[in-house]
């Protein structure tokens, strides 16, 4: 016989003004199953709690109705105040007449009337309420990072100083990421390689670090503690362990016409190359679209060359899996493509600005390459088309950024920053060149961010424009930009040399494609959803799956970096403990009622529910059945509404409790 | 004030924990009043109501019935209001067979953020039934078989 005690809470006046609380007490007191009901000034407080402690003792209570604010306020406080008295948290349940009703309802007779109605529905609900007991989950102590861009690097090297395996996984050669083809980075101009490849090494050397680069996730399974990811290595033609990395193979090749990715076609590479002289691991690959040996069957200098013996031109792809406990997504940004059609297919980008045609109008990441010491030009700023010092340069921001008009209405972030810099930084190697930037705002919040740009304008002369180019022509080997300025209200045109864009941030090609198979949820333009924006910022609705970096929005390195260690102290606590504990309030199924339609399977959006065989002791082939993964099962329910038979429920909101509740309507 | 205004319409909510209840919450914290009559049935998501939930409400006698959770894209658990969604195309030609009123069945989405719009669905809901009146028919249905 179930006892269950009813406590109504005044919460002073807010709803004792609008609701009748000892009348509500008095009324409910009799329905079925209560055993007391009574209503006290403040339920929260801790007199309040002791009080509903007390009764639970006394009256030997089955179950509580706290009918007070709403069940996301304090549901929690009050099934914890529960279980010290020693009655299972899940025999709790609160019936809202704060929010729902005293706060909105002003006529005090149909108020009450409604808080009586509310509180019968919590009782016929608690009534039909199971003891449940938390789910613990094994975890398996070791993280998977994907990226090894400077977030990932982050997030790698605190999780594995916190004395933890983490497995890296690197889509190209190297780690390094967009860091490392920066030239120097905003407010302090301190180099860029210089501060990231020490950490590359770091993590290289790193005994609890596993890299994979060259490598690309190719499924995940598994749930929180327990993923199992199946990652792609693809074929180096290099043997690893062998090479030494002395770069007689590069030295030798023949073929050095391909246009560099790290340099973003501003300068070549060859058909075995390492992206960069830094890289780590400083192995080559061999890149088959341009070795001969693998387009003409002839060559294999390199394997002549190599007296390690570590050119290998049978290898194949290898696949391996990592079992994994935790996984972080740090797959970064790559740039708007402004000349083309963009990917999500609405949008033209900028014809009218002639990038992709004129080869000295170039985006940023290209500026980035042309002043870097280690680039194409060993950092002396010479323009693309005929290596001629520019002596005038336009810097064009918002490429992309804020415009609606073509698919992307958020603001990048980072660009007001680095457009400063790169005036800054071509000012300090052309002293008599000119820059002018076009810009529609100056956004630059953040330490010492303000006066770098006042810097940047003040005491090395760049000459900031607000307005929009409209369009940018080529004349006798000059590119006239023809643009506004708002602010002095006339049209502008300027002879230019080069013409820098300063593109938007997008997320990294394919990112959609990683986040279906980790279940991770992404806004429209692509970017990774985190749990909550202010409290939740690094975890996603996909249990034991952390972001960080420029792949959860737009952002500089410090914020990378920031939430990169944000994410390892995320790691670092969920692996501090040997399970995992878990909401009970799951689905479960009957495994005698199944009819194994598994309509449940498709529609689980978590791939929760597996199709399982129940067979007798020598093996035979009783009945297939489905059944549920408590790691992964979030408890939406949705398989409950789709099941024919109604052998699938769910723990909390179980068909009986939730017709129970309609029932006690009148 | 006319006699159909007296007529209080009873309605039953099943909506989900994350979006809609919580825009419930913001109308109550804003104190936006609507009609006393509605009862919130809070479930995790929309995904998990199935038409026998609106049967039932119908059965017990509302008036009406909203069915409200997230914004398209906005689901807490990826895509059960999607689900929803579709199981009530699925679902609607098959309540008109039975002809069930499907005027007095309300489908909206909520966000956390939207307690003005709590309000005025509720409001719009409770003005509406009104016009079409209590909803009897179903309920001497329903009697009627009961006492067979």
């Amino acid at each position: 016989m179930a006892r269950i005690g009813v406590f109504i809470c005044w919460c002073g006046e807010n709803i004792a003004r609008n609701v009748d609380v000892e009348q509500a007490a008095a009324e409910v007191a009799d329905l079925p199953g209560v055993a007391c009901a009574l209503a006290y000034k403040y339920m929260c407080s801790d007199p309040g709690q002791s009080l509903m402690r007390r009764k639970i003792a006394e009256e030997r209570l089955t179950g509580v109705v706290v009918a007070s604010c709403s069940p996301h306020m304090h549901l929690r406080t009050f099934r914890k105040a529960a279980a010290m008295a020693g009655l299972n948290p899940y025999l709790v349940e609160m019936a809202n007449i704060r929010e729902h009703c005293s706060w909105v309802h002003h006529d005090r007779s149909q108020a009450t009337r409604k808080a009586v109605e509310l509180i019968r529905m919590s009782v016929a609900k608690v009534r039909n309420n199971h003891a449940l007991q938390p789910i613990a989950i094994p975890v398996t102590r070791r993280a998977l990072v994907i990226g090894g861009g400077v977030a990932g690097i982050q997030a790698a090297l605190d999780i594995a100083d916190a004395g933890y395996q983490v497995a890296l996984v690197e889509r190209e050669p190297s780690i390094g990421g967009k860091m490392a083809g920066l030239s120097e980075t905003f407010p302090t101009l301190d180099c860029s390689q210089c501060i990231l490849t020490p950490r590359m090494v770091d993590v290289g050397q790193h005994p609890n670090i596993t890299l994979h680069t060259y490598s690309e996730i190719e499924a995940v399974e598994g749930y929180v503690g327990n993923f199992k990811a199946t990652i792609r290595k693809k074929a180096r033609y290099v043997d690893v362990a062998k090479c030494t990395g002395c770069g007689q193979c590069w030295n030798s090749c023949p073929s050095k016409k391909t246009p560099s990715a790290f340099d973003y076609n501003m300068g070549n590479r060859t058909a075995i190359y390492v992206p960069f002289p830094q890289a780590v691991p400083a192995r080559p690959v061999i890149d088959r679209n341009a070795c001969l040996h693998f387009l003409k069957g002839k060559c294999g200098l390199c394997a002549k060359k190599c007296q390690a013996g570590a050119i290998r031109f049978d290898d194949q792809d290898q696949l391996v899996t990592e079992e994994v406990g935790a996984i972080v997504v740090a797959t970064g940004f790559q740039l708007y493509s402004i000349g083309k059609e963009q990917t999500n297919g609405h949008t033209i980008g900028y014809g009218e600005y002639g990038y992709g045609q004129s080869p000295d109008v170039i985006d940023s990441l290209q500026f980035e390459r042309l002043v870097s010491a280690s680039g194409p030009t060993n950092g002396e700023i010479r323009r693309p088309s005929d290596g001629k010092v520019p002596k005038t340069v336009v810097f064009i921001s918002c490429v992309g950024s804020r415009d609606n008009a073509k698919g992307i209405s958020y603001c990048s972030k980072i660009c007001c920053m680095y457009t400063a810099k790169h005036t800054m930084l071509y000012k300090h190697k052309v002293h008599d060149g000119q820059a002018h930037v076009f810009y529609m705002d100056i956004r630059a919040g953040g330490k010492n961010y303000d006066e770098f740009v006042r810097r940047a304008i003040e005491q090395d002369g760049a000459q900031y424009h607000r307005g929009r180019v409209s369009k940018i022509t080529q004349e006798n080997g000059h590119l006239i930009v023809r643009g506004v300025d708002t602010l002095a209200g006339e049209p502008l045109t300027i002879e230019a040399d080069l013409v820098v864009l300063a593109a938007a941030m997008r997320p990294a090609d394919h990112v959609e494609e990683l986040a279906q198979k980790l279940n991770v949820g992404y806004d429209e333009n692509g970017f990774l959803s985190e749990s909550h924006p202010k409290l939740r910022p690094v975890e996603t609705n996909a249990a034991g799956v952390f972001v960080c970096g420029a792949c959860q929005g737009p952002k500089d390195i410090p914020e990378s970096v920031a939430q990169a260690s944000a994410v390892a102290g995320k790691v670092a606590i969920m692996f501090s403990r040997e399970e995992l504990s878990r909401e009970p309030e799951i689905a479960k199924v009957n495994e005698t009622n199944c009819a194994a339609c598994f309509a449940c399977v498709r529609a689980c959006p978590y791939n929760a529910i597996e199709r399982a065989e129940i067979r007798d002791r020598k093996g035979n082939l009783v009945k297939r059945t489905a059944r549920v993964n408590q790691g992964l099962c979030m408890g939406c329910g949705t398989c409950v509404a789709v099941c024919p038979s109604k052998s699938i429920d769910l723990d909390g909101f179980s068909e009986q409790q939730i017709y129970a509740m309609v029932e006690s309507l009148e | 004030m006319s006699d159909s205004n007296d007529f209080q319409p009873k309605i039953i909510a099943y909506v989900c924990n994350w979006c809609t209840y919580l825009g419930a919450d913001l109308a109550g914290t804003n104190r936006l009043e609507y009609p006393a009559s509605v009862r919130i049935v809070r479930l995790p998501c929309t995904g998990r109501i199935d038409f026998n939930l609106i049967v039932k409400a119908f059965e017990t006698g509302a008036d009406a019935v909203l069915v409200s959770g997230c914004h398209p894209g906005d689901c807490h658990y990826t895509a059960g209001n999607y689900h929803a969604r579709r199981r009530w195309m699925l679902f609607r030609p098959l309540l008109e067979a039975l002809e069930i009123d499907t005027r007095r069945i309300h489908f909206s989405w909520i966000s956390a953020a939207e307690g003005k719009k709590w309000q005025q669905v509720i409001t719009e809901i409770a003005d509406k039934t009104r016009e079409l009146g209590p909803y009897s028919d179903y309920r001497e249905i329903c009697q009627a078989e009961s006492e067979k």
